[in-house]
């Protein structure tokens, strides 16, 4: 007898695992570089009625593999079902679905903020404590980069708001593991 | 080399022996080529047809079907087939012509996005941007379309490139794609939880589906459910690899399964999955699917195991590998079979009580039942039957008793309309020597009835039995018994005349009125040398019981009325 097998199986122990985790997921995707695998991607979770929280699309260190980095709710759609139908794309390479604690994930928002005068100096004070950066400044506006995890943009993007927000643009999550010792 | 050369050879290369499809200006290399190429190329009347036959060609031999069309019109006449070729999970192989490169994205003439277009439902899909990479996909292709689950890949080739002169060398190494590795073998621990629970149960049933037959795993099957007096049931797309003549088979299951399958799913408590995939026609209402059941699933797709009703025992492989390891691993458990007699008490009480029924026609008239049961004394159950789709459809899945594998070609998953005459095309080519009748309907096939000019100049001596009832059936028996009877757009009327409809072709044309000259008249048109068309005339207004309604449960079945005498 192999060790994993029990001696007896009864029906009634047989369980289902659950299919949702409640959580926010990061698929992190290898894909080969080949025309129109994005869209192969995409079309994936739009047939299948799933939906993509963020996209994040790039090349790697080796040249013929694109990385896909999506986010989507686990609440709403079971993860395993998703891997389960982008494993069935022959262009997919290999994804893994990023445990939180073992993964660096990181989001680059540029925020345009209406800036006169009299609060210039309230919206750098922003800024600097969410250590962004001022990337543009004109007359009446100015723009300020800003990394971190979603959270923290969104956190920004709240003390932000009532100063006059006149633009956001977000990069989409793209997370890397972390080192092991 | 040609490309387009280089392309007939990688296809003869795969052993291709027949494919069927039209040319035109974007595939004129293609159809140059052919000339010398090696195999025979049915000339079809319309690419639709070309695909459906592609289809039949595949599953009545198990080999890749394989359809060449045009661009533009001609690559979009092939959507439905590519369509219903994915959801049956048939291995083929779509050859389109595109415009050149050049024009690519110009909106040219007889330009259509056709990779976009089918990019839901195709397995895989590649459009060639160097000439040199043709006879490369055409490997990756029926790589693809025939390991795994099987489906169908398409391979779009613009017109500058199948002209373009490449350095060719027959591929010689296996294809190896990084991205596609199916996994055959199934986890040999799952099967031995798996065998240990088949021990366990009490009121056990197999459901088996297509994936059987896919797999040609038919006597694996067989030896599975001997192994200890297993109930089995199929869908409508497994029939055939179970013999309906075993005494273990209790009908088709779902929509329109027997009463005994039926009520055995509801009151199972395992199901082992095999090579079936929980279509909504199979569980009905969902939350009340097979309360009492733990599942095992067996299939080759993960994809498919707890998609729709959860697996407690999954198993990831080839039916036909997993299912003799099963066999193995149950038969070392030397289990007692007596536990199941009560079971089967149960079951042979419903068999009898339930069994299939119609009301007899009385003077003369033809039932649509017994038109089925009669087509299969003529061929002694030994013909492949191909379909169209709606009530003849499942009378035919009820009524015939496949006994083999691989004789019961239709649309299952896309439930395609005007499938069986084409598909009956490409299932006569596969085996010239097998009786192949085509079971239509009236309002099925007059959707792909062009496809008699090919079976006449092509001399592929298809018999097509027409279920003749003057309405598009199913939908009819829906607006009956869900619409309060009020027919929208379902009579069929008595156009066209079939009979000089199969003689202007070039058929043979033949039609039955009564039931007492209808086998006698089958046995003539099987007989007929070349194509035939037979018109039956069937009752009207019949409809096709037991029935689940859509959207509730397997208990909630309709059985034939009884007439109270």
């Amino acid at each position: 007898m192999e060790a994993g097998t029990p001696q007896a199986v009864k029906l009634e122990d047989l369980h289902l695992p659950g299919q949702l985790s409640g959580r926010k997921h990061i698929l992190s995707i290898q894909v080969e570089n080949k025309p129109g695998v994005l869209a192969r991607v995409a079309g994936l979770f739009s047939r299948r009625g799933f939906n993509i929280d963020t996209l994040a699309v790039g090349p790697t260190d080796d040249p013929s593999i694109s990385r896909v980095t999506l986010t989507l709710d686990g609440a709403v759609h079971p993860i395993d079902q998703v891997t389960k139908q982008l494993h069935k794309l022959v262009n997919v390479l290999k994804i893994r679905d990023m445990e939180p604690e073992e993964t660096v994930a990181r989001e680059m928002a540029l925020f345009k903020v209406s800036s006169a005068v009299e609060n210039r100096a309230e919206i750098i004070q922003f800024a600097e404590i969410f250590r962004g950066k001022i990337v543009d400044v004109a007359r009446r506006t100015m723009t300020i980069e800003v990394t971190g995890s979603a959270d923290k943009i969104e956190a920004f993007e709240r003390m932000i708001r009532p100063h006059g927000l006149v633009e956001m643009v977000r990069t989409g999550e793209i997370a890397i593991a972390r080192g092991h010792d | 080399m040609r490309a387009a050369d280089t392309l007939m050879e990688s296809l003869q290369a795969e052993g291709v022996k027949n494919v069927f499809g039209i040319p035109g200006g974007a595939n004129l290399p293609t159809y140059d080529a052919l000339v010398d190429a090696d195999f025979r190329h049915v000339q079809v009347r319309h690419e639709q047809g070309g695909g459906h036959a592609a289809e039949g060609y595949a599953k009545a031999s198990g080999r890749v079907g394989v359809a060449f069309a045009t661009s533009g019109p001609g690559a979009t006449n092939l959507v439905t087939a590519i369509a219903d070729a994915m959801l049956d999970s048939v291995p083929t192989v779509f050859i389109t012509g595109q415009v050149r490169t050049e024009l690519i994205g110009t909106d040219g003439f007889q330009e259509a996005d056709i990779l976009g277009a089918t990019l839901p439902f195709v397995k895989h899909s590649f459009q060639a941007t160097d000439a040199r990479q043709i006879p490369e996909y055409v490997h990756e292709a029926f790589h693809i379309a025939s390991t795994g689950r099987p489906g169908p890949v398409l391979l779009d080739i613009p017109q500058d490139l199948s002209r373009a002169d490449i350095d060719y060398e027959p591929r010689t190494e296996p294809v190896d794609l990084p991205g596609y590795k199916p996994s055959t073998e199934g986890n040999i621990k799952q099967i031995r939880i798996a065998a240990k629970a088949l021990a366990n149960a009490r009121r056990p049933v197999f459901y088996t589906g297509g994936g059987v037959v896919s797999a040609n795993a038919s006597e694996e099957l067989r030896e599975l459910a001997a192994s200890d007096r297993f109930p089995v049931t199929s869908t409508l797309m497994g029939l055939g690899a179970f013999p309906a003549s075993d005494e273990n088979w209790l009908g088709m299951l779902g929509m329109h399964g027997t009463f005994t399958a039926n009520y055995a799913m509801d009151k199972a408590d395992l199901i082992v999955a095999i090579g079936a995939r929980f279509d909504d026609r199979i569980t009905g209402k969902l939350a009340e699917f097979a309360p009492s059941a733990k599942v095992i699933h067996i299939d080759i797709d993960p994809a498919e195991i707890s998609k729709n009703v959860g697996a407690h025992i999954p198993i990831v492989g080839d039916v036909k590998l997993v299912l003799p390891k099963l066999t193995r691993e149950y038969r070392a458990l030397q289990t007692d079979s007596s536990r199941l007699d009560p079971w089967w008490n149960q079951i042979r009480g419903w068999q009898q009580e339930h069994p299939l029924f119609y009301e007899p026609g009385k003077d003369g008239e033809i039932k649509p039942q017994f038109m089925v049961e009669t087509l299969h004394r003529a061929t002694q159950g030994d013909a492949i039957i191909t379909s169209d789709v709606g009530q003849h459809q499942m009378w035919a899945a009820q009524y015939y008793g496949f006994d083999k594998p691989r004789r019961w070609i239709n649309s299952g998953g896309l439930g395609t309309m005007g499938f069986g005459l084409p598909s009956a095309v490409g299932a006569k080519v596969a085996c010239p020597d097998e009786t192949v009748v085509c079971l239509a309907g009236d309002g099925s096939l007059v959707m792909n009835v062009q496809e008699l000019a090919t079976c006449v100049a092509e001399e592929i001596p298809v018999k097509v039995f027409l279920m003749n009832n003057g309405y598009m059936g199913m939908v009819r028996q829906w607006q009956e018994l869900f619409w309060d009877r009020r027919y929208s757009s379902v009579k069929m009327g008595a156009s066209p005349d079939w009979v000089k409809l199969a003689e202007a072709f070039g058929a043979t044309g033949m039609r039955c009125e009564s039931s007492a000259d209808l086998e006698e008249t089958m046995v003539k048109a099987l007989e007929t040398d070349g194509p035939v068309l037979l018109d039956v005339r069937v009752t009207q207004e019949e409809n096709c019981y037991p029935m689940i309604p859509p959207g509730e449960a397997a208990r909630d079945m309709v059985e034939a009325p009884r007439v109270v005498r």
